[in-house]
């Protein structure tokens, strides 16, 4: 079900993207690729700022939007839904919530890539009829 | 000002629309000059709203001379970026009289009812929200295309859910906050800017 579910996000996502594109195939996963890279530096820095002692909301919010952004770029609705909540616990000062929120961000970030490099295997696999279908 | 006129009319006998955008994530940056490319257009990626203004020659370094050597039909900028927002961005291309008939589209992952306004207010011709998708872009340079930005009957209109199946919609619309919304009828956001060159 997991597998299926990232499927039919990876293939949605592409449907939305391209409509014919045999030139570049590999599009999605390399957006996807770019878009860990940021983000795997993000959460970074956002778990320096987070060991501060006294912390930066500002700068957490800053680095959660640039998150954000990233994220919601390629579809991933669970992840953003967490930014959203991090966003809303910096906004209050709330550090314990922030904590918190960053820590199941961070495993949904991480479930999610395991789903994506599942799928991408699996479409390696497959061969090239996996890829984008026409969106009329 | 017939400059833009004479633009298109270049880059439409030349058959590409040429396509300036502006963002500050990379992963954005990539997937917009992906998608402006699948609808045929010639794109220049820039990654702040001073090195937009650079490129065109506004950012007073410059003599104004300089201008003939870019030919740009659209911008398209996010509206969050650090320095400069893409409101800000915005408002220095319509403040230039060489190129405030170029249409800027402005696009944001946030749903916020006053920040669309602002740039609708201030001359954008469309607002996009993010992720955006191929078929606003192809709406977006059908429409420039087509040249219909100056006449009044527009109708430009932001359905996000029109070309996606139920599922993506849930996926991609924007997690927006209930209270920005329950101010104003959604209908709003889908109309068209007030056209700026019909009040000269």
């Amino acid at each position: 079900m997991d597998r299926n579910q990232s499927r039919r996000q990876v293939a949605a996502m592409k449907q939305c993207l391209f409509d014919q594109d045999d030139a570049n195939p590999n599009f999605v996963e390399e957006i996807v690729t770019l878009h860990y890279r940021d983000s795997s530096r993000l959460i970074s820095s956002i778990e320096q700022a987070l060991k501060e002692r006294n912390l930066d909301f500002n700068k957490l919010d800053t680095l959660m939007h640039q998150f954000k952004g990233s994220s919601s770029s390629i579809g991933a609705k669970k992840v953003k839904a967490e930014c959203n909540l991090f966003r809303e616990y910096c906004r209050e000062g709330n550090a314990e919530g922030c904590t918190r929120s960053f820590q199941q961000l961070k495993k949904e970030h991480g479930a999610l890539r395991k789903k994506l490099e599942a799928y991408f295997q699996l479409a390696r696999q497959a061969g090239p009829h996996e890829t984008a279908c026409r969106s009329k | 000002m017939a400059a833009a006129g004479n633009l298109l009319s270049t880059e439409m006998g030349a058959g590409k629309l040429h396509v300036l955008a502006v963002d500050d994530s990379h992963v954005d940056r990539k997937v917009i000059e992906r998608l402006l490319k699948i609808s045929s257009c010639k794109v220049t990626v820039v990654e702040s709203g001073s090195r937009a203004l650079q490129y065109l020659g506004l950012d007073g370094d410059k003599s104004s001379i300089g201008f003939d050597g870019v030919k740009v039909n659209l911008i398209m900028t996010d509206y969050s970026m650090p320095g400069m927002t893409g409101y800000e961005l915005l408002k220095r291309i319509k403040e230039s009289s060489v190129f405030r008939e170029i249409p800027v589209v402005v696009m944001s992952s946030e749903n916020i009812l006053t920040r669309i306004d602002s740039c609708l207010e201030e001359g954008a011709e469309e607002f996009l929200l993010k992720p955006v998708k191929l078929s606003d872009v192809k709406r977006v340079t059908d429409f420039i295309m087509r040249g219909e930005g100056k006449n009044g009957t527009r109708s430009l209109k932001r359905s996000r859910s029109d070309d996606c199946t139920p599922s993506l919609t849930a996926a991609f619309t924007s997690v927006s906050h209930p209270r920005d919304l329950s101010s104003s009828p959604p209908p709003s956001i889908f109309h068209s800017k007030k056209s700026r060159s019909s009040i000269d």
